[in-house]
């Protein structure tokens, strides 16, 4: 890839999603680009980068933006995040005083859909404790194609092993071929739609409960602060803000604020609602 | 250092168990059936077992119910791993008392998550 090629595939990914492509990872890029190149048979990126130039909308922008910006995911994936929810945050949830109606929780960064299913597969654990409580988990992301594998609920072998207990892949899932495939109760806890972080949150309505990992290291420091902005107006008084491992709010904005306790949960500060007047 | 004791019939399986493991950081000890690991595990209980289903003499799952009877049977983490994939031998491994199960073919990435979910590793 020149210099130009890739000067033009990032300002292309940029303006589409928001996201910025730093250069060190020219090589991630390229070999991410391998499959794009052979569905529209291509014979190199120049190739790609001229057709791109020509029309930068299309099933072939969409399938660039989709192997540019999508990420590998699994099941409960760093573990403590998922062991935060089930111990401490949803019992806070039924806990809250004046709580009615269901508990929403938005996945927002759901990729193939394997958080928003560990989160469903956790209130169904949870089932005693929810008593009535209906859960809906909304997951959504930029990639068409990561949704549709979401929407499907299907799983490799491969897939299901990584971080997945067995308990819970015997207790939730049915083998369909070589594949493994989420059960039609859990399947219902959740919903997917196509979503760009870049665009206003009000149609999605409001959350309990935010999980938003991995993703905003991917946007420049102007760009997280409105998202933040945007996840705080989305969020209750002290709603919590679940952000990756390698994360932080720090000195980027003062809407949110470390739990105490929880490392990897940030909780929605008094500064954001009065910076809401 | 943590122990495993690797059990399969297959030479092949056993040693690239073994260089997984000991990339890990455990020390590795290998049976190629079931009746051999059950005379292992009587000298000495090894931290965790990777254990194959399908051997000669005594199959996975009956030296898995013998090791539970057995004093202190319950100590060492047991991790079935076998080309029985499907959920009628999953549930069954879980019954005797497996504490994980890798369906093959596995590899590095797939061993560490699955002692990772048992405690085997931080």
């Amino acid at each position: 890839m020149t210099p130009a090629e890739f000067e033009f595939l990032s300002g292309f990914i940029r303006a589409r999603s928001g996201i910025s492509l730093a250069d060190d990872k020219i090589y991630l890029f390229q070999s991410r680009l391998v499959p794009v190149l052979s569905r529209h048979q291509f014979s190199d990126i120049a190739a790609l980068v001229r057709s791109l130039r020509l029309s930068t909308s299309g099933p072939l922008a969409d399938d660039v933006v989709d192997a540019m910006t999508t990420n590998e995911t699994l099941f409960f994936r760093d573990r403590l995040p998922f062991d935060h929810f089930a111990n401490r945050l949803l019992p806070g949830l039924l806990a809250r005083p004046g709580r009615s109606g269901a508990i929403r929780i938005w996945s927002a960064a759901a990729s193939t859909g394997q958080e928003a299913y560990s989160l469903a597969m956790l209130c169904a654990e949870a089932r005693g404790a929810l008593g009535g409580t209906r859960v809906e988990i909304l997951g959504t992301d930029l990639s068409p194609a990561a949704l549709a594998r979401a929407e499907s609920g299907r799983y490799t072998q491969f897939e299901v092993q990584r971080g997945l207990p067995i308990g819970m892949l015997a207790k939730y899932f049915t083998k369909d071929g070589d594949d493994w495939v989420i059960s039609p109760t859990i399947r219902a806890m959740v919903k997917f739609r196509s979503f760009n972080l870049l665009d206003s949150f009000s149609p999605l309505g409001r959350f309990d409960l935010i999980f938003c990992r991995n993703v905003l290291i991917y946007f420049d420091i102007d760009v997280k602060r409105m998202i933040f902005a945007k996840l705080a107006e989305a969020l209750p008084d002290d709603g919590a803000l679940v952000l990756g491992s390698a994360e932080t709010v720090i000195g980027i904005t003062d809407q949110f604020t470390l739990h105490p306790e929880l490392r990897g949960i940030y909780i929605k500060t008094r500064a954001s609602q009065s910076g809401r007047r | 250092m943590k122990s495993c004791l690797v059990v399969d019939d297959s030479g092949v399986i056993r040693k690239v168990a073994r260089r997984i493991l000991e990339e890990l950081n455990f020390s590795v000890e290998e049976a190629a059936d079931g009746q051999q690991a059950l005379d292992r595990c009587r000298i000495k209980k090894p931290d965790a077992i990777l254990l194959d289903w399908n051997m000669p003499v005594v199959d996975g799952l009956e030296f898995l119910v013998a090791l539970r009877k057995e004093p202190d049977g319950h100590v060492p983490i047991v991790v079935f791993c076998s080309t029985e994939n499907d959920l009628d031998h999953i549930t069954r491994a879980i019954a005797a008392g497996a504490n994980e199960y890798i369906m093959k073919p596995f590899d590095r990435e797939i061993i560490e998550a699955k002692f990772r979910e048992v405690g085997l590793i931080a």
